[in-house]
């Protein structure tokens, strides 16, 4: 083998070995067992066509069904300190990174995008469960803040849609202070007189569940979504008794009066068009699927960031 | 009867010598071991200060839990006078392992607030060993919302393992709880000193100490998680709790150096539990330093110091 193999392999391998064909073309509902073809699940927002149970779905598929006509500016993160303790378990914590990175194809647990719902400007944040059990450090404080700032500034409501284990272990205490830098930011929304609107999904817990999680005017939970501080096993531990049926999920958070509202997913849009604009005091929105807004409207052209259209998402009829 | 720990095992059979020399003397008078004793002495002292000069991050732990270590109340007790407990979130319940009330420290009326574990078996059940539930979240944002309208600052003690993972805790909203009164810290427009006494246990201690102040006792921790809880998840071993406290960096001096705290407060040789009395008194012009300090800023002085303390927090890492 010579340098030349050794340095052109990679990225030839990395052209044309992927994408083209999506590895899975079927995916096995982890509650029914249902198998369903990938077009079809993506097409219904990931929730099961015969269970209706809600599966993960990234940010970029969240937000390329929020937005209007899938289009949005992403909000950019200033970008914290890496591995700022120097953290090792069994793995480096930039090892770890690494690989979440590059089976997640992000570059941190968290995306920030401005844009329309139903022609009402918007900022949204949506967290990713998928990179690391979407967990707090840095990033997703950092996240948060440039959310609540460019809110503030553009005079904007705040959706933030939640999905984390907790707070990051590998940043140790500055993920902790995490709790209190997000709360920080919220702060900035009320004072604002902003909407800041939570949507809690499967699964949000530990200190992201108590911080910014439980702040918002109104919380809405996915059906069945997990939702706690501790989780049930470390209560079962703690108090060495089962606990009771749809214990800690979202419908039993409802009845417990901590949230507002449980929405399936393919009500949320419209609900949360509806509720944004009946709280800004705007006329009711045009409903169903729109089309991007037209580049010269002045929101987006007071935009300072690059937009980035993505993909108009694949609707159904 | 002193309670040692682990890796006090090498003093203890120096104390325990010199206290076997001494109760035979006391049996025989015409004995005369008051210099082997002494001896004795001198040596456990020296071994005692290299012990504690040197202590590791699972040993701070150790430590930061010892159960003769002085408490919320022995601080409450020792500092303030006139303290009058004020109780109840007026909604469910009083959560005793929360303790607040009214106090002054000299002549200055103070809101005081914190976490109690209790000192034997009846005392710690009473207190849930310092473990809070919503209720005693609840009853501190109301402490502090008094203390705000009457402009009396705020001394948080924190010492809690963690937020009480019980079932009725999370039906009533143990993360809204502590969410709100982490907001409620950074509202109030008066002053608010956080000390760290033992352990500075994750969600439930931030509530107490999202503050303009927080100091921690020398060999006091505080973590996002116990390293016994970090082992299990990260090594898949909850035995391996040495290596996990040695990664979170969780002491006094690693959070100092993190620009997390603002003061470490050294404790006496062989730490608080050897010298209560010292301790407290160490911890009572702490409190006093700050407070004078933070006392001449305006209430909107004193929100913004908050918030600016935590948006910049994390930024330099070990360079701090």
């Amino acid at each position: 083998m010579n340098w030349i193999s050794n340095y052109v392999r990679p990225k030839i391998n990395s052209l044309f070995s992927r994408r083209e064909v999506p590895e899975n073309l079927w995916t096995k509902c982890d509650e029914c067992g249902t198998m369903l073809f990938h077009r079809e699940l993506s097409g219904n927002l990931n929730v099961c066509t015969s269970c209706d149970h809600h599966m993960g779905i990234t940010p970029h598929e969240r937000f390329a069904a929020l937005f209007d006509g899938g289009v949005y500016a992403e909000v950019k993160v200033p970008e914290p300190l890496a591995d700022p303790l120097h953290f090792r378990d069994q793995k480096r914590y930039p090892d770890r990174m690494k690989a979440a990175q590059k089976s997640t194809g992000s570059p941190e647990a968290m995306l920030v995008a401005q844009g329309e719902i139903g022609r009402t400007p918007i900022v949204a944040a949506a967290q990713d469960f998928s990179f690391m059990g979407g967990s707090m450090g840095m990033y997703v404080g950092n996240a948060i803040i440039a959310a609540a700032e460019r809110a503030v500034s553009a005079k904007l409501p705040l959706i933030l849609f939640s999905a984390a284990g907790g707070a990051r272990m590998q940043e140790g205490i500055l993920s902790l202070m995490q709790m209190p830098r997000t709360t920080v930011a919220i702060e900035m929304l009320k004072e604002a007189g902003l909407p800041y609107i939570v949507v809690l999904t499967h699964p949000t817990t530990g200190g992201v569940t108590a911080s910014y999680a439980m702040l918002g005017d109104i919380h809405i939970a996915e059906p069945n979504a997990l939702i706690c501080f501790a989780g049930p096993r470390v209560i079962e531990q703690t108090i060495r008794e089962s606990l009771p049926e749809g214990f800690q999920r979202a419908e039993y958070l409802l009845d417990h009066g901590m949230l507002d509202r449980v929405t399936p997913r393919g009500k949320l849009r419209d609900e949360l068009i509806s509720v944004v604009r009946m709280l800004l005091g705007l006329p009711p929105a045009v409903m169903g699927d729109l089309p991007a807004p037209a580049p010269e409207t002045p929101e987006t052209a007071a935009t300072p960031d690059p937009v980035e259209p993505t993909e108009p998402a694949a609707k159904q009829v | 009867m002193t309670h040692y720990l682990e890796f006090e095992k090498p003093l203890a059979e120096i104390e325990g010598k010199a206290e076997e020399l001494r109760a035979m003397a006391r049996a025989n008078p015409e004995m005369d071991v008051e210099k082997e004793a002494a001896a004795l002495d001198s040596k456990a002292a020296t071994l005692l200060g290299d012990l504690y000069k040197t202590l590791d991050p699972w040993r701070k732990c150790q430590v930061a839990r010892h159960p003769d270590r002085p408490h919320c109340k022995d601080y409450i007790e020792a500092l303030f006078s006139e303290y009058t407990p004020l109780a109840g979130d007026r909604n469910f319940a009083d959560d005793h392992a929360v303790m607040g009330g009214l106090a002054r420290l000299g002549d200055r009326p103070v809101m005081v607030i914190g976490h109690e574990k209790g000192h034997d078996t009846k005392t710690r059940i009473e207190r849930n060993f310092g473990m809070a539930r919503p209720e005693g979240y609840r009853k501190a944002i109301r402490l502090m919302d008094i203390a705000d309208r009457f402009n009396i600052p705020v001394v948080t003690l924190v010492d809690t393992p963690g937020a009480y993972p019980g079932k009725g805790a999370e039906e009533r909203g143990q993360s809204e709880a502590i969410a709100r009164a982490t907001e409620k810290c950074l509202q109030i427009g008066v002053p608010l000193v956080s000390v760290i006494i033992g352990e500075g246990g994750s969600g439930g201690a931030v509530a107490f100490a999202t503050a303009n102040r927080v100091a921690m006792l020398e060999h006091s921790i505080y973590s996002v998680i116990s390293p016994e809880g970090c082992a299990s998840i990260l090594w898949k071993d909850a035995e391996k709790m040495r290596e996990a406290a040695e990664a979170l960096r969780l002491t006094a001096q690693d959070l100092s150096r993190l620009g997390v705290i603002d003061r470490i407060i050294p404790e006496p040789r062989g730490g608080a539990q050897r010298d209560r009395r010292t301790a407290i008194a160490t911890v009572g012009e702490a409190i006093g330093d700050f407070l004078d300090k933070l006392e001449k800023k305006s209430r909107k002085a004193l929100i913004r110091d908050r918030r600016e303390k935590f948006l910049s927090m994390g930024e330099k890492g070990l360079a701090a």
